[in-house]
């Protein structure tokens, strides 16, 4: 028996209230962190992920009281991720109640700062977030939130993560974000089979059969995503019954 | 008024133990942090999270709470992950480290005896088959899920420690309870409603003790 695949939703933070439309009909304040955290606690998310997207540098601070609020009512992990750059941002964000921190730009850039927070704190609390695009040779890594094109390869970025001591990868297919088409599930299971560490997939769920895809065919251990929860589509209660109906061992 | 002491060694994030027996208590009790062995002295109940290698974990518990084995023997003791792994003999993480020996049995690596298809850390939610009726299980589901980070498992060596099991390729002693101690692999602070009942239980449980 294996370890139950974990179905994670994300929210996005501007200044510390949650943006991009939630749409829960019993929420009074759709903006709240808490309030929404809370919801997807009873709904039995396995973990909920917090994406930081403040463009100021003056409402950065913000995401720090937004994790610490949630940490004191929510009582299931919590990752935080966006703009962290440093070992002090990722201290900073666990000592606020964070259990994982994803980086992106700030691990391509400073690769060394993978090593240095699993020395300092260990493999657990490190996700390396990594967007990727389909060329023609290969799927290449890109940074700054998708902006910026690198010519990493992602499947040995991946390894190299994982060898420098990532506990996590969140692996968001660009190429998929936003079109509801499903996962790229090529891609992700190439590098879930390679890796022993958990792979997230992210990126192009439009369907509960897609989470299911991202699990049976691209091998994912855990499913984040974000619109199809946040408009009130489907409830991960029923996203957990689909799966389980189909064989998967959810919580 | 009493206080819930979370002993602190420097290794590991408190925010989530804190508030979650802060929680769950109501107010009735001061959870504190205990740096300090006289810091436990004033302590009606001792929890010990704990993240990272035992090696370390044992290394600083030794040295700033040279009592602490005396303590765990004699107050309502909650451990949860190291704080779990450390009172059995001996751990097999970094060649092998001597713990406080309270419970019989060695924690090894998961990685040494499971399938090569399955991830180490064993990290999420797995199910907890519980072995022992006792009030520490009160409104909690004979096999429930709760939330796991770890790479080294114990075996407990007498079934009479054991409070319940849990499967990742082979059958691990998830959790034990003896006399006024209860510890477990798992991170209640972290498994939702069914981790909170768990506290909750562990503070009547602990009333009841005395």
């Amino acid at each position: 028996m294996s370890v139950a695949k974990r179905i994670i939703p994300c929210l996005d933070v501007d200044k510390g209230r949650v943006v991009k439309g939630i749409n829960f009909i019993d929420i009074v304040d759709a903006g709240d962190p808490v309030e929404i955290a809370k919801k997807y606690d009873k709904e039995g998310a396995d973990e909920i992920t917090f994406l930081d997207i403040t463009a100021s540098h003056e409402g950065r601070d913000n995401i720090l009281g937004v994790v610490e609020q949630v940490a004191n009512e929510v009582f299931i992990p919590l990752t935080v991720g966006g703009g962290v750059k440093s070992f002090s941002d990722v201290r900073d964000l666990l000592s606020a109640g964070a259990d994982k921190v994803t980086i992106n730009t700030a691990a391509v850039a400073n690769p060394d700062l993978i090593n240095e927070v699993t020395d300092k704190i260990g493999r657990q609390c490190i996700v390396v977030a990594v967007d990727i695009k389909k060329s023609k040779e290969q799927y290449n890594v890109y940074t700054h939130g998708g902006r910026h094109k690198t010519q990493l390869d992602a499947v040995n970025w991946c390894l190299e993560c994982q060898a420098r001591g990532a506990g996590e990868i969140l692996l968001t297919s660009m190429d998929k974000d936003g079109t509801k088409e499903g996962f790229d599930n090529e891609i992700l299971s190439e590098i879930s089979n390679k890796l022993s560490i958990p792979v997230i997939a992210s990126g192009g769920a439009g369907s509960l059969q897609h989470l299911y895809d991202a699990i049976s065919q691209g091998k994912a251990d855990a499913v984040l995503a974000a619109s199809i929860f946040h408009f009130g589509e489907y409830s991960i209660t029923q996203a957990k019954d689909f799966l389980r109906d189909k064989g998967v061992f959810v919580r | 008024m009493k206080n819930i002491t979370v002993i602190d060694y420097g290794m590991s994030n408190l925010h989530s133990v804190i508030k979650s027996f802060q929680k769950v208590s109501n107010k009735k009790y001061k959870v504190c942090v205990a740096t300090t062995n006289e810091d436990l002295k004033k302590a009606s109940m001792i929890v010990l999270p704990g993240q990272g290698a035992a090696k370390s974990c044992m290394q600083k518990l030794t040295t700033n709470f040279p009592r602490l084995h005396e303590h765990i023997l004699n107050k309502p003791f909650f451990g949860i992950c190291l704080g779990f792994q450390i009172l059995f003999e001996r751990s097999y993480e970094d060649n092998g480290v001597d713990c406080l020996s309270i419970i019989k049995g060695s924690v090894n690596d998961f990685s040494k005896q499971i399938s090569q298809d399955l991830k180490v850390p064993h990290m999420g939610w797995n199910n907890v088959e519980q072995k022992k009726d006792h009030a520490i299980w009160s409104n909690i589901p004979r096999t429930s899920f709760f939330y796991f980070v770890h790479s080294y498992y114990a075996s407990a060596e007498s079934k009479e420690d054991i409070s319940s099991t849990t499967t990742y390729d082979i059958d691990f002693t998830s959790s034990v309870i003896k006399d006024n101690i209860f510890a477990c692999q798992f991170h209640p602070e972290k498994s939702s409603k069914y981790g909170l009942q768990l506290i909750s239980n562990f503070i009547t449980w602990s009333e009841s003790l005395k």
